[in-house]
């Protein structure tokens, strides 16, 4: 069920202060999406008024529309706890609840919302954490802390607790930032592997990486410090790595700044 | 280039002799600040052994004349714990609420300000003027009688501050990575505090309402404005007056004859062990719902 996101014309505020603007464009569904660019071009801002995370920090603003499929995210009457529900997000850095185990992190986005029984809770979990490759490792210990794993085991965890509650899109800011290589292949893997089913955008600063997993790819730049960051450009992986049509991806993307 | 390469040296002697003298200074303070605490408790048991038996413990002080030995603390026992209960069940969910708007949703409210001011306030409210307040609003204008109730709102007065204090400091230790992962999920805010937050910061929380409970429940004050005095055993706090085990040390400790300074010794030892059997309950309850025992 995955779905397409229509972003138009979209500026989003930190008390005041722009940090992106006018960003417009499509996210293909079932399709794997990167925001590259430099430092403080606002990819993480912008990731994060797609699902309406961004209006969680005070003072924080948004204008402009979003439209998953045929529906406004921002619409007046739209509850973004359900856009949050529908549209899943993994962070940088691992964020496993500490106080819950490994399995009740898994289950913790389902009870948290719904009564689920048992077996129904042991197969979805069982599923998510084999859907994030994670199944092997930890199915003998499902009762203990989530924070007790490594942390590419922990960052794995969180993306088998991000699908478990089956959203249509799944954010991924950095997800691979604090890994090392094997984790990162493992987590690239599962990506392509969860492209299947779900809209995937990912945020990342390893060109490789963008070039490996995505299908298209957008880049993002700012003017000056302080100026707010806009899209560039956006094309497919391809064409953006072989032939951009600007000279700013260019620069970017072969290492001359950034 | 004329850059000083730095060598790796050793310590000089001067170092060593400096981190030696500093480490005996740091060991002088902390005896320093244990000797009170030992002798308190080295007098209060050697004092207090004497009569800390089964009938001190079981037996009010009805029908005890003036001279007399024997009789017990048992009401007041009684009531000390049903008063700081009853404080403890007003203040903790009060305290704990307003913490929680504190930190969770008094995000750039002027309420929070004012909040924040009157909690401030009511820290330095002394604990006499707490049980004034509660003689003369409780007792003198409404007319209600002298009661354990009365003495627990103005001991919930005093806990008050100390709970939001210390739930507030727990609740902001909690990483914000927290909160937005649950909110990322799905889950409503209200939910992500009761479900998350919360448990996150149990074992800060209980921490904390074990000290505020600790600090009133030795308080002489305020008990002796509003539930009064009695030597017999009044198990109702809502109606009449009771006995407290600080009133009880007060009340013995201040009569001439041996007899009463053995009971006052008594009384206080088990005020201590009454505080140490709650902290020690709390100690087993954050543990038992500790992440890590869980296996
Ligand atoms: N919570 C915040 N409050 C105020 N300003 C913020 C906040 N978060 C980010 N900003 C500002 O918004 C701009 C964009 O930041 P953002 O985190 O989106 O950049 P980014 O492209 O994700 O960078 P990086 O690649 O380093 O993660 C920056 O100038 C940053 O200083
Ligand atoms: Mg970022």
């Amino acid at each position: 069920m995955a779905k397409q996101i229509e972003v138009t014309d979209v500026d989003a505020y930190y008390s005041g202060h722009k940090a992106i603007e006018g960003i417009s464009m499509t996210i293909d569904a079932r399709a794997v999406t990167a925001f590259i660019g430099p430092s403080g071009c606002g990819k993480s801002t912008f990731l994060r008024t797609l699902n309406r995370m961004h209006e969680v920090i005070p003072g924080a603003t948004v204008t402009g529309k979003i439209r998953m499929e045929e529906q406004d995210l921002y619409g007046a009457d739209v509850d973004p706890v359900s856009v949050r529900r529908t549209i899943g997000m993994v962070f940088q850095r691992p964020n496993p609840f500490p106080t819950m185990s490994i399995y009740d992190n898994v289950a913790a986005g389902l009870r948290l919302n719904h009564r689920y029984s048992k077996s129904e809770l042991d197969g979805i979990v069982e599923e998510s954490l084999k859907g994030a490759n994670l199944w092997n490792e930890v199915k003998d210990r499902l009762p203990k802390p989530g924070s007790g794993l490594s942390g590419g085991q922990q960052q794995r965890l969180c993306i088998a607790r991000a699908i478990a509650v089956r959203p249509q899109v799944l954010l991924m800011d950095e997800p691979c930032s604090a890994l090392d290589p094997i984790s990162t292949l493992a987590i690239e893997d599962l990506i392509a592997k969860l492209k299947q089913e779900f809209t995937i955008v990912i945020v990342t600063h390893n060109m490789q990486q963008a070039a490996r997993v995505s299908d298209k790819t957008a880049f993002f730049n700012l003017a000056a410090q302080g100026q707010p960051g806009k899209l560039i450009e956006m094309d497919d992986t391809t064409k953006i790595f072989t032939s951009p049509s600007q000279k700013a991806t260019e620069d970017y993307i072969t290492g001359r700044f950034g | 280039m004329s850059a000083v390469t730095p060598e790796i040296q050793r310590i000089s002697g001067m170092r060593r002799f400096k981190d030696k003298g500093v480490q005996a200074l740091v060991y002088l303070a902390f005896a320093i600040a244990v000797v009170p605490l030992i002798s308190v408790l080295w007098m209060v048991i050697s004092n207090g052994m004497a009569r800390f038996d089964m009938e001190f413990l079981t037996h009010s002080m009805r029908n005890i004349g003036a001279r007399d030995a024997g009789g017990g603390a048992y009401h007041a026992i009684i009531g000390t714990l049903e008063q700081v209960a009853l404080a403890s069940l007003i203040s903790v969910p009060i305290g704990l609420l307003t913490a929680v708007y504190l930190v969770e949703y008094g995000t750039n409210g002027r309420l929070k300000r004012a909040i924040s001011f009157f909690v401030d306030i009511m820290t330095g409210v002394p604990s006499v003027v707490a049980g004034l307040f509660v003689l003369a609003f409780w007792i003198l204008i409404l007319g209600m009688p002298f009661s354990g109730w009365a003495g627990a709102m103005a001991l919930s007065i005093l806990m008050l501050p100390t709970v939001v204090r210390a739930a507030e400091e727990m609740l902001m230790l909690v990483p914000n990575d927290l909160r937005e992962a649950s909110y990322a999920l799905g889950v409503s805010k209200w939910r992500t505090i009761v479900k998350v937050v919360l448990p996150t910061a149990f074992t800060g929380i209980v921490t904390g309402i074990m000290l505020a409970v600790a600090r009133v429940a030795g308080e002489t004050a305020p008990l002796l404005l509003t539930v009064f005095f009695t030597d017999s055993i009044n198990n109702d706090p809502f109606n009449g007056a009771q006995m407290g085990l600080p009133l009880y040390v007060f009340d013995q400790a201040a009569r001439p004859n041996d007899t009463a300074i053995d009971r006052a010794w008594a009384a206080a030892l088990t005020l201590i062990i009454i505080i140490m059997l709650l902290n020690l309950a709390a100690r087993l309850i954050t543990y038992w719902r500790s992440p890590a025992r869980k296996r």
